[in-house]
């Protein structure tokens, strides 16, 4: 397989109490050194809870914001420097479906935007194209002259998708794309999704809180931990045999049917602030001895294509 | 459009404001048809002529010159000039405060001091120095009166912009490769315009007022010619001999700038979304209702807590929301029983008619009996209401944040709590408020007592939330999605400190939320609401088991599980029905595989003693 996209130790820096001639206050890093690999066709799932620096590490990818430091690599080819460069290749599904259309244009308007300032289309050709990629995410052409706010949640990510599909790009940036769902149509859309992701041979960047649906539709699974990655391995595996024991900490909470509430590790993310100098878990991880405290652990292959940042990981 | 030309419509003094001004620019407009005599025509020998008098309808001036003439064609100098300055400030404002509010940063920064400094100095002072810079003139004035409400539309504007250059439709617009000026023209502009054109409204007729001072000193409209102000000046020296002079042109600024106002207050109330949802009527203090008939007493019930048959509407105009369309649950003593459905179920608005917690208008409980030991509790007097509520039946939401007062103490709102049911001194209510913060867990109580709620992060909030429930000792709480906002390592240990609360105290609880991984982890007994009525309900190991309902069933084949891993998932076609518009009969029935034309014809009961279904072709058998 060949590779989608590449990251390499991508950081993001945010500058706290800008003032306007000296340099600002304090700095929080968002999105620690991350490097990470997408092949083509493969759905790369990546969990953490908030502030832990998902929606950064996203927003990076899609060109939204500059990193601080290294690169992104889009099919061979470094990313660009606007989101206009980046959107040919790559684009965004947002979380908040009915947000992320503008209230004032009509669904016809907000897909024709990519395929006019993306592919410069001519008025026949978009119409055309339009029907094709409105009969993909099932949508009835009559929708097309309606205003977003005339639509339920789920209607309006698969305009959101839709949206993300006219520009063509071949990778998709999911961000949290069912969770203001109910269950019932979040089934609904993530099917979709998987049907679009066969058709159109399409990649996908998986972002979610949720670690039952990210299991459901990975291929492999990045864990994100105060803006690092702290475990990466196959969705099989890595919930059920997890080496980090934060992993097992999220995989133990999730509420299961059936299964004693679990997961009782006290404690709460570091302050960004004033961040520990060690591994980041420390403090809320029962195997955490001195060098956890002092020595940041490195993200290290620990079986077959498991990765953890841990200096004592667990045995499966 | 029609919404709004609605809602200015039933405004009764913007609507008296409306045919005002309306007379008033007609007048203006058919000015030059009419058969006036030349306004700076002079003729001495008429000076100060009573109105009435000879031919002139409002007399004239010093001058004697025709008065109404002067009126008119002063009166449409003035407003023309007052418009015009309206929509330069405003064109010119809203530019500023868009380019600011977009760009944001260091350009903000520097368009905003710029603008602050502007606002620093008095208005008519600004307005003097740019006139005395450019020299007297109507256009100066003009001018001057534009620049200098420039900054209220800047801010105006800018603060708007700030939200929406936020949102994620212009993420999604530089997504599309939209430039920055197509940005702000397609996507900026149309969401901002509302705002301008609200703020244009209600600062016209200062403008008109301003540029009429302007020329009341001598430095806007130049003689002969007429404006309200230089009629108003000229008058001036003979305000007590000929006090009509000075009495008309007042009379028709306050005419112009009280009707325009008026409008003005009209137009932003019906454009303000703010306004329009309702904002500003203040619901009353328990739900109204509306019941035809009173439930007989029963107090043969074991359960602390028991709906009967409850129902709860919205009425909006002619729109009838049936909520809750006849909801029966009892729960026992120290029992958790989840109630569980999708947005729009029912399951809140069930959870807020307990207390009379359901905002009024356009909430109504229009039958049902909601009994606590028996007693019932819709219809109640509020000030028995409000003895029990927090004290004998609590509720936790689902966001603390905005539970929680951001301007008090987390440790005195505990303390206000306690001592609003119990008569006990502020210290001892202190104790027991950090006593009640260690019993949930919270590290270092007594410290914490003294932080405020943004000071707190989200778990270490809903603990709070849940010390406050506590803290009367209540029968029963009522919990409404309180994990739902938690990350899920923090939802675990919010979980298990219920689960431990009830265990040691014996509280019932009744636990809202759509998440199956939660009640099957805390909850003895679990019901299913669909369309704003309970459709299964049973212990919880049972349903979701052997899920009875065919809706509970594909619910529950919806949700993915940790564990079960890639897999296709088994969603439910189409959407719950909007309840305003119930189908007849079962409300799953058109999205359901196995639903039969009788599913359709009647209206179908909760069957079964204690698993109970709504369904006649159930996919267990649950008697």
């Amino acid at each position: 397989m060949s590779l989608a996209l590449e990251t390499r130790d991508l950081t993001k820096t945010f500058d706290v109490g800008k003032r306007l001639l000296r340099p600002p206050k304090a700095q929080v890093h968002a999105v620690h050194p991350t490097s990470l690999r997408v092949e083509n066709g493969e759905t790369l799932g990546i969990v953490g809870e908030s502030g832990c620096g998902k929606s950064t590490l996203a927003r990076m990818l899609v060109g939204l914001l500059p990193p601080s430091s290294g690169t992104i690599e889009i099919e061979g080819l470094s990313g660009g420097s606007s989101p206009a460069d980046f959107g040919r290749v790559i684009q965004y599904v947002f979380q908040d479906p009915v947000s992320s259309l503008n209230p004032r244009k009509t669904i016809r308007q907000i897909l024709e935007a990519p395929l006019i300032h993306l592919h410069g289309m001519g008025r026949s050709e978009r119409a055309a194209r339009i029907d094709e990629i409105f009969d993909s995410v099932s949508l009835r052409g009559e929708f097309l002259n309606r205003y977003p706010h005339e639509f339920s949640g789920g209607q309006a990510q698969r305009i959101g998708i839709a949206r993300a599909l006219a520009a063509n790009a071949r990778i998709l940036v999911l961000d949290e794309p069912v969770s203001a769902l109910d269950v019932s149509v979040q089934a609904q859309v993530l099917n979709l999704l998987a049907d679009l992701k066969d058709e159109l041979g399409l990649t996908y960047l998986f972002i979610s809180h949720d670690l039952a649906v990210v299991e459901a539709v990975s291929d492999r699974v990045a864990v994100l931990y105060f803006g690092a990655v702290v475990e990466e391995g196959r969705a099989e595996n890595i919930f059920a045999s997890p080496r980090h024991p934060y992993t097992r900490l999220l995989a133990e909470s999730a509420p299961v049917v059936g299964r004693p509430i679990g997961g009782q590790a006290q404690g709460e993310l570091p302050d960004p602030m004033n961040p520990p100098p060690g591994c980041a878990f420390a403090s809320r991880c029962p195997r955490a001895t001195d060098i956890c405290r002092t020595d940041r652990p490195e993200l290290r292959p620990i079986e077959g294509d498991q990765r953890a940042a841990c200096h004592h990981p667990l045995d499966p | 459009m029609s919404t709004f030309l609605k809602l200015l419509a039933r405004n009764r003094l913007a609507v008296f404001g409306a045919a005002v001004l309306g007379a008033i620019i007609l007048l203006v407009v058919i000015t030059p048809l009419l058969p006036l005599p030349d306004p700076n025509a002079t003729a001495t020998a008429d000076r100060f002529k009573r109105p009435f008098s000879d031919g002139f309808i409002l007399g004239t001036d010093h001058l004697g010159r025709d008065l109404f003439s002067r009126l008119l064609w002063g009166t449409q100098l003035s407003l023309a000039v007052g418009l015009a300055a309206a929509l330069i400030a405003g064109t010119i404002g809203a530019a500023i405060g868009i380019v600011a509010g977009y760009f944001g940063g260091r350009i903000d920064n520097v368009i905003m001091r710029a603008i602050d400094m502007l606002m620093a100095f008095p208005y008519i002072l600004l307005a003097l120095a740019i006139v005395a810079a450019l020299g007297p003139g109507l256009l100066n004035a003009l001018y001057a009166v534009a620049a200098v409400n420039i900054p209220f539309f800047a801010r105006n504007v800018r603060g708007v912009t700030v939200s929406i250059a936020h949102k994620e439709f212009v993420d999604a617009a530089r997504l599309s490769g939209m430039g920055h000026l197509r940005i702000i023209t397609t996507e900026i502009l149309p969401n901002v315009l509302p705002v301008v054109v609200i703020a244009m409204s209600t600062t016209i007729g200062w403008m008109i007022l301003e540029t009429a001072g302007l020329s009341f000193l001598g430095l806007g409209s130049q003689p002969p010619q007429a404006d309200l102000g230089s009629m108003l000046g000229e008058a001036r020296a003979a305000m007590i001999t000929a006090p009509h002079t000075s009495i008309v042109p007042g009379v028709m600024i306050l005419l112009i700038v009280m009707s325009v106002n008026l409008l003005g207050d009209g137009v932003r109330d019906a454009l303000d979304p703010r306004l329009r949802s309702g904002a500003l009527s203040r619901p009353m203090a328990a739900t109204l209702v509306r019941r035809d008939e009173t439930p007989p007493e029963k107090t043969d019930t074991k359960a602390v807590l028991s709906l009967e048959n409850l129902e709860t509407r919205f009425e909006v105009g002619a729109r009838i929301y049936r909520a809750v369309g006849g909801v029966s649950l009892a729960i026992q003593p120290g029992e958790c029983v989840g109630l569980i459905g999708e947005s729009g179920s029912g399951k809140s608005v069930t959870a807020l008619s307990v207390m009379g917690l359901v905002a009024s208008p356009p909430g109504v409980v229009t039958g049902g009996a909601v009994r606590l030991n028996g007693q019932d509790l819709i219809g109640a007097p509020y000030a028995r209401l409000r003895a029990l509520r927090g004290d004998r039946v609590a509720y936790i939401f689902q966001d603390p944040l905005s539970t929680l007062h951001p301007l008090y103490r987390v440790g005195d709102q505990l303390t206000e709590a306690i001592r609003v049911h119990h008569r006990i001194s502020r210290d001892a209510a202190h104790e027991r408020a950090v006593k009640l913060l260690e019993d949930v867990h919270i590290p270092n109580a007594r410290a914490r007592a003294r932080s405020y709620p943004h000071e707190l992060s989200g778990g270490m909030r809903q603990r709070v939330a849940i010390a406050m429930a506590l803290a009367n000792e209540p029968e029963v709480i009522i919990a409404d999605e309180p994990t739902t906002a938690l990350d899920v390592t923090v939802q675990a240990q919010i979980l298990k400190l219920l689960d431990n609360l009830r265990r040691d105290r014996g509280v019932s609880i009744l636990f809202i939320t759509h998440d199956f991984g939660v009640v099957g982890q805390l909850c003895d007994r679990v019901a299913v609401m669909y369309a704003g009525r309970i459709v299964e309900e049973g212990t919880t190991a049972e349903v979701l088991d052997a899920p009875a309902h065919p809706y509970t069933k594909r619910l529950i084949a919806c949700v993915p599980e940790l564990g079960a891993g890639r897999r296709e998932l088994h969603a439910i076609p189409g959407l719950p029905p909007a309840v305003d518009q119930l189908p007849h009969g079962c409300a799953f029935a058109p999205r359901c595989h196995k639903a039969t034309g009788l599913c359709a014809t009647s209206d179908i009961p909760l069957d079964g003693r204690k698993r109970k279904v709504r369904c006649i072709l159930p996919e267990e058998d649950v008697a």
